[in-house]
């Protein structure tokens, strides 16, 4: 076990606070709500109105398209409600010009694309997926945290090797799904892994067209920038680890798995925390690697997850089911909900104490 | 004319200064005109940039914004670009493809423009998949053959023919998997590919109308005859005739299969010639034959996709716009545009010439006179967007573990329900 090795902590100067008027007094209300006012307008523009406008499509049939408007030319004799009922044939008929606006023809069908979704074979592997996802995921926060130890240690370069390590979480998203896929790709002598595995004496594999072994193919590529983040979190974590209490420790006979495990972890809590939810996003939001490695397939959406099929019925090249999608996106957000209503919760406690 | 009533001022403008015979006659067009294209690959870019340059010369008056987005992107760009109303016009393709903008209304009906510049003739081929809801909404400028495009070197070396018939088909692959080659290259991790032979293999066991009726969602998927196609397809799969691995492959990534020789053929569009030919195949390693027919019965249909340009409902230039098209749709164009030395595909104006090039020929010959049973755009042109999808799923599961067919004619029969 690497030893453990800290930075004395840095102490902020306490600020001197200002004299109390009763002028101060209203600036400083109103200060901190202008600060958050552009915030604010952002988040309800993107993010607070599309969660309701998914609610709210995933109610309707539509495919995505608006129509473009039309309405009579005066002295035509038709109505504007008769243009409208032309449809595309609207275009064709002379008294009927366009408004320049659209119309959103979708069609409301309730709880339909949610019943849909019940008895859809697709959106429960997606869901399965997700699951996996979430369950190896994990695996970046213990890989990380053994990186960051061993790489916790005054060495001549250990700021290279730092970097090195923490490089994959540089890289696109695209870019770590193509490297793996040709690190994958099938046929004795064409992927490294095969190339490897032949040494040993151990036939080609097929990970990514394999219909059991494609979902974790794409995990494998997915934690290796996930343990580098956590690495680095974990590396800045452990400069804020008291050197007193290890060196208290010490003196009481802790070492190795023991000093670890009860004096250095718990005050490791913070960085455990943020770890464990920029793996829980990281997990839900797998999206980019499985379009590269697999689109999907092999078959019928075997990789897929929740936010890759919603995508795929919704906005893909064949995808016109914008209300079927946004029912996909409102249960993939009600998951996320309950995680971040725990994670809310657990602020607002430590708030509180 | 029905384009005075536009509301662009430009329109407004245009329309005055022309009489309703006009149409044919480009000059006194003017304005800005706005065109967002597809054709982003080096020849079809240079075609895309030269038909504007040429458009132009004799339009003075016309200012053409051109905008190329690259051809997988504008797949799912133009649903912005239409209904945003930035466009006058724009790329895409016949068939069912069309459907969802056509029935959105987003497409302009230019049923007129066909009559009166006499396009019903010169295009009549293709008027069939270009008309839908009983207009025409757009004109087609390019297509292409797909057949089977194979080693002739070794099929000579091992002294076989271009088959006919499915028995000289299956003996032939035979010989071709015993001296350890597969017969097909394909690549199906992005499923079209696979389309391509449900295609072929569909219209040749159960003929061009029965496709056209699954494809319209009028025939169950668990129909026998369409398991009858599956096992004609299995066949080819359990002896092998595909390379392995194919799922985790593009198209692009199956051709050197083909260019190393590990297999013998490729069933493609004939876009596959060039990259084919820039690997270093020549003409005399590099050969053409039309899928062989299977039930000799039945005429054999073909797939023959075409690329199109359109008129948007919204569009602020729709004189300048038609202009536009007559002058793509022109047999003059159409000639150059399609030669060898440009998008080396097939006209479709019946005036137009074909460029003198083996595979080319082969493919001009093949429709006009050996097509009898009825030209096809390709599955995910002919079968509606979600139907296409998850079938072209179901063809790749397929291919991959045909013990699964029950299971994935179950799924697709289950969306063709809900779908249609």
């Amino acid at each position: 076990m690497a030893s453990v090795t800290t930075n004395p902590p840095i102490t902020a100067a306490t600020p001197t606070p200002p004299a109390p008027g009763p002028r101060r007094f209203s600036q400083q209300t109103i200060a901190p709500w202008l600060f958050l006012l552009p915030a604010f307008l952002f988040f309800a523009t993107y993010v607070l109105v599309p969660i309701v406008q998914s609610f709210y499509i995933s109610l309707y049939e539509w495919n995505g398209l608006y129509s473009p408007e039309y309405r009579a030319v005066e002295g035509s004799g038709l109505t504007d409600q008769a243009c409208a009922e032309l449809g595309n044939r609207a275009g064709r008929e002379e008294g009927c010009e366009l408004t320049g606006d659209t119309v959103w023809n979708a069609e409301y069908v309730g709880m339909e694309n949610y019943a849909n979704l019940y008895s859809d074979p697709f959106f429960w592997t997606s869901l399965k997926n997700n699951v996996i996802w979430l369950l190896l995921y994990f695996l970046a926060i213990p890989g990380g945290l053994f990186i960051a130890l061993f790489l916790n240690q005054k060495v001549f370069g250990m700021r290279l090797y730092k970097s090195l390590f923490f490089f994959p979480f540089v890289l696109s998203q695209v870019v770590v799904g193509l490297v793996f896929s040709w690190f994958m790709l099938p046929g004795a002598d064409e992927g490294l892994l095969n190339v490897i595995l032949g040494w040993f004496g151990m036939g080609p594999v097929n990970i990514l067209g394999n219909n059991t072994t494609a979902t974790y193919g794409i995990i494998a590529a997915g934690l290796w920038p996930q343990t580098a983040y956590c690495m680095i979190l974990y590396l800045t974590g452990l400069n804020a680890v008291d050197p007193e209490q290890i060196e208290a420790a010490r003196l009481d006979g802790a070492k190795g798995p023991k000093m670890l495990w009860y004096v250095v972890l718990p005050q490791l809590w913070p960085a455990t925390f943020i770890a464990i939810v920029v793996t829980v996003i990281g997990a839900l939001r797998s999206f980019d690697l499985i379009t590269i490695m697999t689109n999907g397939g092999p078959g019928f959406y075997n990789t897929s997850v929740l936010a890759f099929y919603m995508y795929d019925v919704a906005l893909s090249e064949f995808g016109f089911r914008m209300g079927y999608g946004s029912a996909i996106a409102v249960i993939l957000f009600l998951i996320m909900m309950v995680y971040i209503a725990g994670f809310l919760w657990k602020m607002w406690r430590d708030e509180k104490a | 004319m029905r384009s005075i009533f536009k509301t662009s001022a430009a329109a407004l403008a245009a329309a005055t200064m022309l009489s309703g015979a006009a149409y044919a006659d480009g000059h006194g067009v003017s304005g800005p005109l706005r065109i967002f294209s597809d054709m982003s690959n080096p020849a079809p870019r240079a075609v895309m940039e030269g038909m504007v340059e040429r458009f132009t010369e004799a339009n003075p008056g016309v200012e053409v914004e051109l905008v190329i987005t690259d051809r997988e992107a504008w797949k799912t760009q133009i649903r912005n670009v239409l209904q945003s109303g930035t466009a006058d016009i724009v790329n895409w393709y016949a068939g069912n493809r069309m459907a969802p903008y056509v029935e959105a209304g987003l497409f302009m009906d230019i049923s007129d423009l066909w009559e009166e510049g006499g396009l019903t003739e010169t295009l009549a081929s293709t008027q069939g998949s270009m008309t839908m809801d009983d207009g025409i909404w757009g004109v087609p400028y390019t297509y292409y053959q797909w057949g089977v495009y194979y080693r002739e070197d070794i099929f000579a070396e091992l002294g076989l023919e271009a088959p006919t018939t499915w028995e000289e088909e299956l003996s032939n692959c035979q010989a071709i998997v015993d001296s350890g080659r597969s017969c097909y290259t394909i690549g199906t991790q992005f499923l079209w590919t696979a389309g391509g032979w449900f295609d072929y293999l569909n219209m040749r066991t159960n003929g061009y109308d029965f496709h056209m009726e699954l494809t319209a969602g009028e025939v169950p998927w668990t129909d026998d005859r369409v398991r009858a196609t599956f096992e004609n397809w299995q066949t080819l799969i359990d002896m092998g005739a595909f390379i392995d691995d194919h799922q985790s492959y593009s198209w692009q990534e199956a051709l050197p299969f083909m260019v190393n020789g590990e297999a013998t053929a490729y069933l493609m569009g004939n876009f596959a010639v060039a990259p084919l030919r820039e690997a270093g195949l020549s003409d005399d390693q590099l050969g053409f034959y039309q899928f062989p027919q299977i039930d000799a019965s039945i005429e054999p249909g073909e797939d023959a996709p075409t690329d199109t340009f359109h008129i948007a409902a919204n569009a602020e230039n729709v004189e300048a716009a038609e202009a536009f098209l007559l002058f793509v749709a022109s047999a003059e164009n159409q000639t150059l545009i399609n030669n060898g030395d440009n998008l080396g595909q097939l006209p479709v104006n019946s005036e137009a010439g074909v460029d003198d090039d083996e595979f080319l020929n082969a493919g001009f010959d093949m429709l006009s006179n050996n097509a009898g049973g009825g030209i096809a755009q390709f599955f995910d042109r002919d079968a509606p967007a979600e139907m296409a999808q998850v079938a072209m799923q179901g063809f790749q599961q397929f291919m991959v573990d045909p013990s699964t067919l029950d299971q994935v004619l179950q799924i697709l029969e289950g969306a063709r329900q809900r779908i249609y």
